[in-house]
């Protein structure tokens, strides 16, 4: 059985009280009518699902390890800052730097999501976040990434994608993107390995089951991928010479 | 200390409401909507634009002015009698809010510049009105005009938006369009005068962010006469559009095209038409470039614009519902107001303008001596 709470017109404060009061009986809930309540699900860490209807505030899930959260509606900016674990699905679209500095875990987003989303990305060791789009992006996708995984689906066959400056800065992790790839310098765009098609068909199956679309339309043979063309592109900025 | 000595930067939040048949709402709609936002501000400054709330009065400037103290006002209405046909005066119907502490005297005044004075200075009607309030806000100390429009209204407080905006009983005014403001200055003591909105003349301007461009900006803006007192950016702002819109006649697009160009790189994909035009606009007023991330909301009788940096660094949500738009900093200050199903929301890119305009009309501003 789930917990159900009602985030009417609460301040976030308040309900992200009566969040942490129900789970620490409960592994489930369900949080009905939230509408712009910040910083839910804040560092919390555990098995916890959490299902959330409406549309929660910024930094939805900012440091989490572990739960999972479903979110029907969209998400605003800064949904999974520095998450570190666990997974998120948005059933709707988000806002501006989704997976800001994230660290592991997955997200999931139904539709598109707006400017630098995944910036400064970053892994180490098993720790590898993954954000899976199911749209377009907004401009800066992927900016200064530094590790883990991007996947730009684009469903609807956008004709650009992922908008203007993708990439820039980037140096680790990859991107997936299907549609036409236009990157900066410092990165270059290769066909895909066996290993790539394995982790790709991997996160669409994920997506289509979350989701409940199909992606006929969407062949695996149809994404680039990019990476960056070394691991320290400022090296000579900051050696001194 | 009053703005200008001190730099601000600050957070900030901003909505806007506008319903293009005219049909009329009450403040509570804007205040609830900025409500929801209320962690973006910090209760050193929060104010509200209304458009057709003097229905009466629609002929009349509304001037709305703070007084330090009884000798102000005393300086101040001499000065009005002797320039201006002064109408209905009142002191500001208040309410008393806890939170809104010290505020100065606040008065409104109906007036309309004297047949003889305009003569003599051989300007428009609005020129005069734009010359005596900056004289007021200049030489008569401990008195500052900050709303100066036609059948519209600026209130503004230090303190959080919604509780500015129950102090000023906005509920109980009917307009077609609302903007408000929330604000969180991080380096700057709290002012009446400089929160937001920024008025002169039908343009009211709120704004989250911070113009790195400011002095490249005002050095431009104050070769054609504009004199930059308040030293912040959104009185620059509202200049340049004024400048543009009003006096060059450009149209809101190639406006906001000046402030919010695309790119070089982006212009050169352009066709050959479009990229003619932008290098044209940015060979021209390349210096009212707008640098720096913001969101802003300029709005005049006959509508409103919503505009971001063209590199998207402050949050900006649309959405319409029939005959109504709104924007806002946060997707939820919309959706706590929407009245039933929003038809469309979307995050307008870095640099798109979002517009709204009035049915049947062509431009924002509505000139008033083409309208006398």
């Amino acid at each position: 059985m789930a917990v159900f709470i009602d985030g009417d017109k609460k301040h976030f404060r308040q309900l992200n009280g009566m969040i942490k009061e129900a789970l620490s009986s409960d592994k489930n809930a369900v949080i009905n009518n939230v509408n712009g309540q910040r910083y839910i699900a804040a560092g919390l860490e555990g098995d916890f699902d959490i299902v959330i209807n409406g549309v929660p505030g910024n930094d939805l899930g900012i440091f989490m390890d572990g739960p999972f959260i479903r979110v029907y509606g969209n998400v605003q900016d800064g949904a999974a800052n520095t998450m570190n674990g666990g997974a998120l699905a948005v059933y709707g679209s988000a806002g501006d730097i989704i997976c800001y500095g994230m660290r592991g875990g997955s997200v999931y987003v139904r539709d598109n999501v707006g400017y630098r989303a995944g910036v400064h990305m970053k892994e180490f060791g098993e720790k590898k976040p993954v954000l899976v789009i199911g749209g377009t992006a907004g401009d800066f996708l992927g900016e200064y990434m530094a590790g883990g995984i991007i996947i730009l689906i684009n469903r609807q066959d956008a004709w650009r994608p992922a908008g203007y400056f993708c990439a820039s800065g980037m140096h680790g992790g990859v991107i997936y993107m299907r549609g036409n790839v236009e990157v900066g310098r410092d990165v270059r765009v290769e066909s895909l390995g066996e290993r790539d098609k394995e982790v790709l068909t991997f996160h669409l199956e994920v997506y289509k089951s979350l989701f409940e679309i199909n992606l006929e339309n969407v062949k695996i043979d149809e994404f680039n991928k990019i990476i960056s063309t070394g691991n320290r592109p400022y090296k000579k900025l900051y050696a001194g010479i | 200390m009053n703005e200008g000595k001190v730099r601000i930067s600050s957070g900030c939040a901003i909505a806007g409401i506008i319903d293009r048949k005219r049909e009329m709402f009450s403040g509570t709609d804007i205040i609830e909507s900025i409500a929801v936002m209320h962690e973006r501000s910090n209760g050193l400054g929060g104010g509200f634009a209304a458009y057709g709330i003097y229905p009466g009065y629609e002929d009349c400037y509304a001037l709305h002015i703070f007084f330090d103290d009884k000798g102000a006002r005393q300086k101040t209405e001499d000065f009005l009698n002797c320039n201006l046909k002064v109408g209905m005066t009142e002191a500001m119907p208040l309410r008393k809010v806890k939170t809104v502490k010290k505020p100065p005297q606040i008065w409104r005044y109906f007036v309309r510049a004297k047949e003889q004075k305009l003569m003599e200075a051989g300007m428009s009607e609005d020129e005069f009105m734009v010359q005596a309030v900056m004289k007021i806000n200049k030489t008569i100390k401990g008195a500052y005009v900050f709303s100066s429009g036609k059948n519209m209204g600026v209130f503004k407080a230090v303190a959080y938006p919604e509780d500015a905006g129950e102090f000023y009983r906005l509920d109980e005014y009917k307009g077609y369009l609302w903007t408000a403001h929330g604000r969180f200055p991080t380096n700057t003591p709290g002012w009446w005068g400089g929160a937001h909105p920024f008025n002169l003349l039908d343009w009211s301007v709120v704004h989250n962010g911070e113009i790195s461009s400011y002095d490249a900006n005002r050095r431009f803006i104050e070769m054609y006469e504009y004199e930059c007192t308040l030293q912040t950016d959104t009185e620059v702002i509202t200049y340049i559009f004024d400048f543009l819109i009003r006096k060059n006649n450009l149209s809101i697009e190639k406006a906001a095209a000046v402030v919010a160009p695309p790119l070089w790189e982006q212009i050169a994909e352009k066709d050959q038409k479009n990229r003619e035009k932008l290098r044209r606009l940015r060979g021209t007023y390349g210096s009212l470039l707008l640098n720096g991330p913001f969101s802003i909301i300029l709005s005049a009788s006959n509508g409103m614009m919503a505009l971001n940096d063209r590199i998207k660094l402050r949050s900006l949500v649309a959405a319409e519902e029939g005959s109504r738009l709104y924007v806002a900093s946060e997707e939820a200050a919309i959706r706590r107001v929407a009245r039933e199903k929003l038809e469309r929301i979307w995050a307008p890119r870095g640099g798109e303008p979002v517009i709204a305009l009035l049915e049947g009309a062509d431009d924002i501003f509505l000139k008033q001596d083409e309208a006398n």
